[in-house]
């Protein structure tokens, strides 16, 4: 019988090699995330466990990036345990207040290779399903387990895929996508279960599109989010100079339990609207809808191609008068590639705000909080209720094309109507 | 073990972020947290809840983030246990992980009203609605989960694996 992308990693991993979809497997961990909210949490329950050495501590990485720079001293003294945690562990990679976003960070420096099983205590390390990768997140608890042991138990997913056809248009992006097909299954639609995306048209993905799909896969309740290894992947791993990946593809007789078809060309940009990531619609039908605030930036859009875009669209013009425009490139490689290029001054001079590299505004953390009743457009992954500050504001969610004009406009639009 | 308390009723998909909002995610102690437990969808919940009192929601319970500071703060509120229709993957982990049981049972969802008294039994299966007069069985865990439950949860499971290596 034949297997999927996924189900192959969880074989590589693990020496229950006859499992089926429901079982409980035991599997080896290749990378171990933590961040300044779930690590010093982990930290403690490690300590619970007994003193002792972490499993590898080449195979661990902390990244401070949700509330930093520091917001105040509660969440500096996160950061601080933190810090100490790694100097006395020796724990190798460690990324400190201002690298950026760990699911930004991670590809860059190429902490992931296609073929690992990567933990992350973040629920956003589905993210890395697009290099081909097992990835998934978990709270403090199990990731204490997994520094101590090196493993963990996993229930083996049922597999969904969604199909790929045909060419997406010119403001049509991986986070339309994304939205689009959790628009159709619902913030459930996925429950448990791998997503992988596949089909003729997955070539139009570039990986910066598949990090943003595969970062919200968990945003319809799957496991993982998964891309197969292919010409696209290997280019960003060869540009890298990875070596020892593994290049798994589906098999043809592999089972899935859910196929969705999706046609690139018939995809409008999408707006998620309050207070579901499943409430997309084409941002042609969302009406009259005026805002206040617009962030670009995120795990899910703060990639150099996300800020190419908003640059390309806003060069020349302003932010609308009664609207913030804030951008947090994902990293300090990106706010550098950003800078090299000239788009943080075309946002610059367009009145957009330039935040430090990290998580805050996306979760309401700090920075660009909203008040109530206000409403923001961002590329970020969710719009519960409260998300972003108030519980009585708004978010939005959508490509980084159409906040950008969105900014501009004052309302929501679809770029056409600026470009 | 049983349990027993008040049903606490909500809708579908409650989220970690109405379960506790992002910008209390720098506290970590339990209590801490338990003040601002459902914030997002009903603020006078740290006031109303009483211990033992069982939480209960619709399809997918816990959605959204890692973040174990949500199953922390019902469980620092007393909250006894959580019964839904169904649960998303980590919140139902790490409610496991730090013994805070959480029950699937869609039927007695649909048959219960807020402020029910509802009585769990773990160790029969059993979930009473007694002011209903209902019983539903409740389904049984995978053997492993049952290992991790009955050594207290993952850390004891971690120090007892840590001595057989």
């Amino acid at each position: 019988m034949g297997r999927t992308v996924t189900e192959k990693i969880l074989a590589a991993h693990c020496k229950q090699g006859n499992f089926k979809p429901g079982d409980i497997i035991d599997v080896d961990v290749d990378l171990l995330l933590m961040n300044d909210i779930t690590g010093p949490v982990a930290v403690e329950v490690f300590n619970k466990m007994g003193d002792g050495d972490v499993f590898d501590k080449n195979k661990i990485v902390v990244v401070l990036d949700h509330f930093t720079p520091n917001k105040d001293v509660t969440s500096a003294k996160l950061s601080k345990t933190m810090r100490d945690f790694v100097a006395e562990k020796g724990i190798c990679h460690f990324y400190d207040a201002g690298y950026g976003i760990e699911h930004v960070v991670l590809p860059e420096d190429g902490l992931v290779k296609p073929g690992d099983l990567v933990i992350g205590g973040d629920s956003h390390t589905v993210t890395h399903g697009a290099l081909g990768v097992f990835s998934t997140g978990m709270g403090s608890t199990d990731v204490a387990g997994i520094m101590a042991l090196g493993k963990t138990w996993l229930k083996v997913p049922e597999q969904m895929k969604v199909l790929l056809v045909g060419a997406p248009g010119k403001w049509v992006s991986g986070k339309d996508v994304i939205l689009y097909v959790i628009s159709m299954i619902g913030t459930d639609g996925a429950l448990g279960k791998s997503l992988e995306f596949d089909g003729v048209g997955a070539k139009y993905m570039d990986m910066d599109s598949r990090f943003t799909i595969c970062n919200m896969a968990v945003e319809c309740g799957a496991v993982n989010g998964m891309f197969a290894f292919d010409e696209v992947t290997k280019k960003f791993v060869d540009a890298l100079g990875l070596r020892d990946y593994k290049e798994y593809k589906s098999d043809a007789d592999a089972i899935y339990k859910k196929i969705i078809d999706v046609d690139l060309s018939e995809l409008e940009p999408m707006v998620a609207m309050p207070h579901l990531p499943s409430n997309g619609r084409p941002v042609t039908e969302v009406g009259d809808i005026k805002i206040d605030q617009v962030f670009i930036g995120s795990c899910t859009n703060g990639r150099i191609k996300d800020l190419r875009i908003a640059a390309e669209i806003v060069k020349g013009k302003k932010v609308h008068p009664s609207v913030r425009g804030l951008i947090a490139p994902g990293s300090r490689k990106v706010f550098a590639q950003a800078l090299k290029e000239g788009l943080i001054e075309t946002f610059t001079d367009s009145g957009f705000t330039i935040l430090p590299p990290g998580c805050g505004p996306c979760f309401g953390g700090h920075l660009g909080i909203l008040a109530k009743g206000e409403r923001c457009v961002s590329t970020t992954n969710r719009n519960f209720v409260g998300r972003m500050g108030d519980k009585e504001s708004e978010v939005y969610l959508a490509n980084p094309a159409v906040a950008a004009t969105s900014a501009v406009a004052g309302r929501l639009v679809h770029p056409a109507e600026v470009m | 073990m049983k349990i027993k308390g008040r049903a606490l009723k909500y809708g579908d998909h409650v989220n970690t972020d109405v379960i506790i909002p992002g910008a209390y995610l720098s506290l970590t102690d339990p209590k801490e947290l338990a003040k601002h437990c459902m914030e997002g969808i009903d603020p006078d919940f740290p006031k109303k809840v009483k211990a033992g009192d069982i939480v209960v929601g619709g399809v997918n319970f816990g959605c959204g983030s890692s973040r174990e500071h949500a199953p922390m703060a019902l469980k620092g509120c007393g909250v006894g246990a959580v019964v839904a229709k169904s649960f998303a993957a980590i919140f139902y982990r790490n409610a496991i992980n730090i013994g805070l049981p959480l029950i699937e049972c869609p039927e007695a969802v649909d048959e219960t009203d807020e402020g029910d008294v509802l009585e769990i039994d773990m160790d029969l299966g059993v979930l009473q609605n007694i002011t209903k007069g209902r019983s539903y069985q409740i389904p049984s865990l995978p053997e492993s989960i049952k290992d991790i439950l009955s050594l207290g949860g993952l850390i004891e499971y971690v120090k007892n694996m840590k001595g057989r290596a």
